[in-house]
């Protein structure tokens, strides 16, 4: 899953870094991430994974980190935990 | 709050403060209302003359096309104005005469023109200020005060569609800017407290549109971004931003590529003052016959 989101990140989160060079818990705000980019990084997220994100993870938090992106998406979607 | 009591937008119009159009939060002012909003805005000229802002007043509409650069619609679709006028033929003006005669819709043939309404005071003044080149050292200061226009019918009398926002913007340093910002915090804390009006000062955020528009809510408050000075005017639980103080980072100086003395991007931040909310926050606690407000008040309006 990791290496998904490592391509979503590369794809629409702008930063001026490749995300395989960023550890699954570095921040990635910290890493240049903007909030217009996280929302594009959250609707690229949805459509990827084939999931909607709740109310309750429509914050900074969940797009903080790919950890807790992926946290996210294995409470929607356990089984996306072996894509 | 009873069903049958006036409320205070009924005693605002009963007293003539306020003339209803027949739209919700869109209304005629009386001489004793812009008086009153005179008196408020010589009061912020007052509080704010050491900044030496420079004055600049644009026109409550905007170039479309600069609007479309601002990046208002990604945020605020549900909230922009957009002025249409009609483009049509002799026939196609002979049928939009038949149309409305007959009470039926009109304006298919309305094309956009290419101007929208201001949605708030500083939209038009970044391009204006890009186009000037890198900034001073001390970067700019301005003052701006525009009728604004927001997409949200309210029977509130402090939610009006059509409103006027004074601002003071700082464009330059991090430094600079955070600086401005914590600055006016207290600035416009004290001058509202001279008006004698009840408030406290709350971190904020923007009504964005849509589910995306909750992460970027989000962040703008775990950032800090937005602080707002609050006055219960309708209720205690749900008090009016009266003043806000915001800091957009390099949202603008990115948007609009200015840069500052050192060749970085600029960073911005405003403090915006609600014209008719302070106007109806002081009806409101003070009562509707302005002659019977405290002196000190009168005073600090020039009343």
């Amino acid at each position: 899953m990791l290496d998904t989101i490592r391509q979503l990140i590369d794809k629409h989160a702008r930063l001026p870094v490749k995300a395989e060079t960023l550890a699954a818990g570095q921040d990635l705000y910290a890493a240049g991430l903007t909030s217009f980019a996280a929302v594009q990084l959250m609707l690229a997220l949805e459509e990827s994974f084939d999931i909607e994100f709740p109310e309750r993870m429509l914050n900074r938090r969940s797009f903080a980190t790919m950890e807790s992106i992926a946290a996210c998406i294995q409470e929607l979607r356990p089984q996306a935990i072996a894509s | 709050m009873c069903e049958a009591c006036p409320t205070l937008l009924d005693k605002l119009i009963h007293r003539g403060l306020l003339v209803e159009t027949g739209i919700d939060g869109l209304y005629g002012r009386s001489g004793l209302f812009e008086q009153v909003i005179d008196g408020f805005d010589r009061l912020i000229s007052r509080t704010g003359a050491d900044q030496k802002a420079e004055v600049l007043r644009f026109p409550p509409g905007m170039n479309r096309v600069l609007f479309e650069k601002s990046g208002y619609l990604k945020s605020f679709p549900q909230l922009a104005g957009t002025i249409h006028s009609f483009g049509g033929s002799d026939k196609d003006h002979a049928a939009l005469l038949d149309r409305l005669a007959e009470g039926q819709p009109w304006w298919d043939k309305q094309e956009m023109t290419d101007i929208v309404l201001t949605p708030a005071a500083c939209y038009p003044l970044y391009p204006t200020a890009a186009k000037r080149g890198p900034l001073p050292e001390d970067g700019l200061i301005f003052d701006l005060n525009s009728y604004c226009f927001r997409h949200e019918p309210s029977k509130e009398p402090t939610r009006q569609q059509m409103f006027r926002m004074r601002e003071y913007v700082r464009i330059g340093t991090p430094d600079q800017v955070v600086a401005f910002r914590q600055n006016w915090l207290e600035r416009g804390q004290a001058l509202i407290a001279r008006l004698g009006l009840p408030f406290h000062v709350d971190v904020a955020n923007d009504p964005f549109f849509g589910r995306a528009g909750r992460v970027m809510a989000s962040s703008q408050r775990d950032l800090g971004l937005k602080f707002e000075l609050l006055v219960p005017v309708n209720s205690e639980e749900n008090p009016t931003a009266c003043l806000s103080f915001n800091y957009h980072q390099d949202h603008f100086g990115t948007t609009w590529n200015i840069r500052t003395a050192a060749g970085e991007t600029a960073h911005t931040a405003c403090v915006g003052f609600g014209m008719e909310r302070v106007a109806i926050a002081l009806f409101r606690h003070h009562g509707l016959d302005v002659d019977k407000w405290p002196a000190e008040v009168r005073d600090a309006l020039s009343l």
